[in-house]
């Protein structure tokens, strides 16, 4: 009994550390820009593609081993600096102005771009980097082996949380970014520059996306086809916890990565369900999510 | 009614039901697809109508489809007619009940729930494969159409005339619809439902017979499509043929029950010769056609009927 619960709870952390980091560069994009980018799944992707060539070529080279894991930040790096800026200013920002509908129908066009062009410039046959993985070696916990590598992206998605934490609350950049949360219109009477904040702001998420799948991609076989799962299950984490919240998307994340380890060890064949059923019992009771405001509606 | 639009639809109908006959066997087929999909994008743009956009109709297009397979293989039901019945009012079922609770969401809450309705199907089709096959899906052999069982070689004509019929019916029933009280509610929903409430209508009941309604469209879509190919597969209720849908609306347009199905035909044929000469880059065309699209034509293909007028006036 003891067993399967610390099971659950470790499976449970390390899927919901994964969830966090994707979830929380969904949550920044939608609280500043009000956008919800469904093509934050191929973020992931590239990330996860930017990682296992970086990795790959590292590996090549006769160069101190453990210097392959500086190639999962760099690639997520990577990833926000050039798709960041290129998507919210060549595309999103033309959005901004239209309903809704069209913002969302945008990000699912460039969505399927994205999807082709990882095909194009990668391939469709799966690549595997697994030398990060493996490098850590294992690790016993009470009867069970973990990978270190899994502890590692605990670790991680902690660390981000808290310099993202502490770079919204403390820092003069963040601060705006909340002031733009708040009030976009006010904010830009106060002389913030909205247009530059917004592309920092959306490189910022993209860069936690690339991360995400950074930190993946030595873990699983990466191959097209893996944006579109994630995008799901990174908005159920975001909804769940309130959208544009961080604290909302760690709760939401540890909630659905425990629910989840639990289905899986109990009830296998409820996994998605659960996943599902949680995220409309909470919508039930907070329409907004649990750290979710709620909005007045305007005649 | 314009009597004028009449002509034009009985016309239509006529002229593609002769071409059935007429045109090779591989055209016919996809023109099948392409009416079927159709129904499946006239139930998005059903809920365009009221500002909602849903990236899950294949929840009741692949509920519609697998309705016709299990009721082919647990019931032993061949009858087309039959199939297409119980597929409509199994969709219709289940929209009676996720409805409940979506009915209440508005934009990307509503997108994203119907999304992950969507979700929850296609990951039971894949984990219970020892009823809906897993990810092979089940073959449904050839139905009878009204009680004849034709040979393999006019079946698909059959099966392409049946599908024009059912497509011709639902087009006017919607079209009777969007002209109700009910369906100018839906505009109102869209335009600004607290007015809406103040003038003593109910948001959520219009919203959820909508969305029931729409769900028998796609659940009829899916149903056609199933007895066309022959197969379904958990395929179907992936977000992605949602997303299809929601492109084929977009592309269409939503101003009248004809668009969605002109944007089909065009998908269709689109879709065959893009594949054939540029597998790999196919989504991406789509992709920026969809941003091309939404920027300059955002009420899509039906507006090019008023370019003629525009001329004119300047």
């Amino acid at each position: 009994m003891i067993d399967t619960l610390v099971v659950i709870g470790t499976d449970g952390l390390i899927y919901a550390a994964w969830l966090f980091l994707i979830a929380l560069g969904l949550s920044l994009i939608y609280g500043v820009l009000r956008v919800l980018n469904i093509a934050h799944g191929s973020f992931y992707a590239l990330g996860a593609y930017a990682a296992a060539s970086l990795i790959g070529l590292y590996g090549r080279r006769d160069l101190w081993p453990y210097g392959v894991y500086l190639m999962i930040p760099l690639a997520a790096l990577a990833v926000g600096v050039v798709v960041g800026p290129l998507v919210e200013r060549g595309i999103l920002r033309w959005m901004y102005p239209r309903e809704p509908v069209y913002q969302l129908l945008a990000t699912y066009a460039l969505f399927l771009i994205f999807e082709d062009l990882t095909k194009l410039v990668w391939g469709v046959d799966p690549i595997y980097a697994y030398a990060p993985y493996t490098l850590l070696g294992e690790v016993s916990i009470g009867d069970i082996t973990y990978p270190w590598y899994s502890l590692l992206l605990v670790g991680t998605a902690a660390v981000v949380g808290i310099l993202v934490s502490v770079f919204i609350r403390r820092t003069r950049t963040g601060r705006i970014i909340v002031a733009m949360i708040e009030d976009p219109e006010m904010s830009m009477a106060l002389g913030i520059d909205v247009p530059r904040m917004s592309v920092l702001a959306f490189s910022i998420g993209t860069v936690l996306a690339g991360l995400g799948g950074a930190m993946t991609a030595p873990m699983i076989a990466v191959m097209p086809g893996m944006g579109a799962e994630v995008i799901v299950l990174a908005f159920a984490v975001v909804v769940l916890g309130g959208l544009g919240s961080l604290e909302g998307a760690a709760v939401g994340a540890l909630l659905i990565g425990l629910l989840r380890a639990a289905t899986v060890h109990l009830f296998p064949v409820l996994e998605l369900f659960v996943i599902y059923l949680v995220m409309a019992l909470v919508l039930i009771l907070r329409p907004r999510g649990l750290w979710g405001r709620v909005e007045v509606r305007r005649l | 009614m314009k009597p004028r639009a009449v002509l034009i639809g009985v016309l239509s109908f006529v002229g593609l039901g002769a071409v059935g006959f007429v045109l090779p066997r591989w055209t016919v087929f996809l023109f099948s697809l392409a009416l079927a999909r159709g129904l499946a994008a006239l139930s998005v743009a059903l809920l365009m109508r009221a500002g909602l956009v849903s990236f899950g109709q294949s929840l009741f297009f692949a509920t519609g489809a697998y309705t016709a397979a299990f009721m082919v293989r647990l019931l032993g039901v061949r009858e087309a007619g039959l199939l297409l019945v119980g597929a409509v009012i199994v969709s219709m079922t289940v929209a009676a009940l996720t409805g409940l609770w979506i009915a209440r969401y508005r934009e990307i809450f509503f997108a994203m729930l119907s999304l992950a309705f969507t979700m929850i199907l296609y990951g039971w089709l894949l984990k219970a494969y020892w009823i809906t096959g897993g990810t092979d899906g089940l073959r449904i052999p050839p139905p009878t159409v009204l009680g004849t069982a034709w040979s393999v070689d006019t079946l698909r004509s059959v099966l392409y005339e049946a599908t024009l019929v059912c497509t011709a019916v639902a087009l006017v029933l919607i079209h009777l619809f969007l002209d109700s009280p009910l369906g100018y509610a839906l505009r109102a929903v869209r335009d600004n439902e607290v007015r809406l409430e103040y003038l003593g209508s109910s948001v959520w009941q219009v919203v959820y017979w909508a969305y029931v309604l729409a769900a028998g469209l796609a659940g009829l879509g899916g149903v056609l499509t199933a007895l066309n190919v022959g197969h379904v597969d958990p395929q179907l209720a992936y977000w992605t043929t949602a997303g299809e849908f929601v492109f084929i609306t977009l592309l269409g347009g939503t101003e009248s029950v004809l668009a969605p199905l002109i944007g089909a035909v065009v998908f269709e044929f689109l879709r065959t010769y893009a594949l054939k000469y540029a597998p790999y880059t196919w989504q991406m065309a789509l992709g920026g056609m969809m941003l091309l699209l939404i920027l300059f034509m955002p009420r899509g293909l039906w507006t090019l009927r008023y370019l003629r007028f525009r001329k004119a006036v300047s």
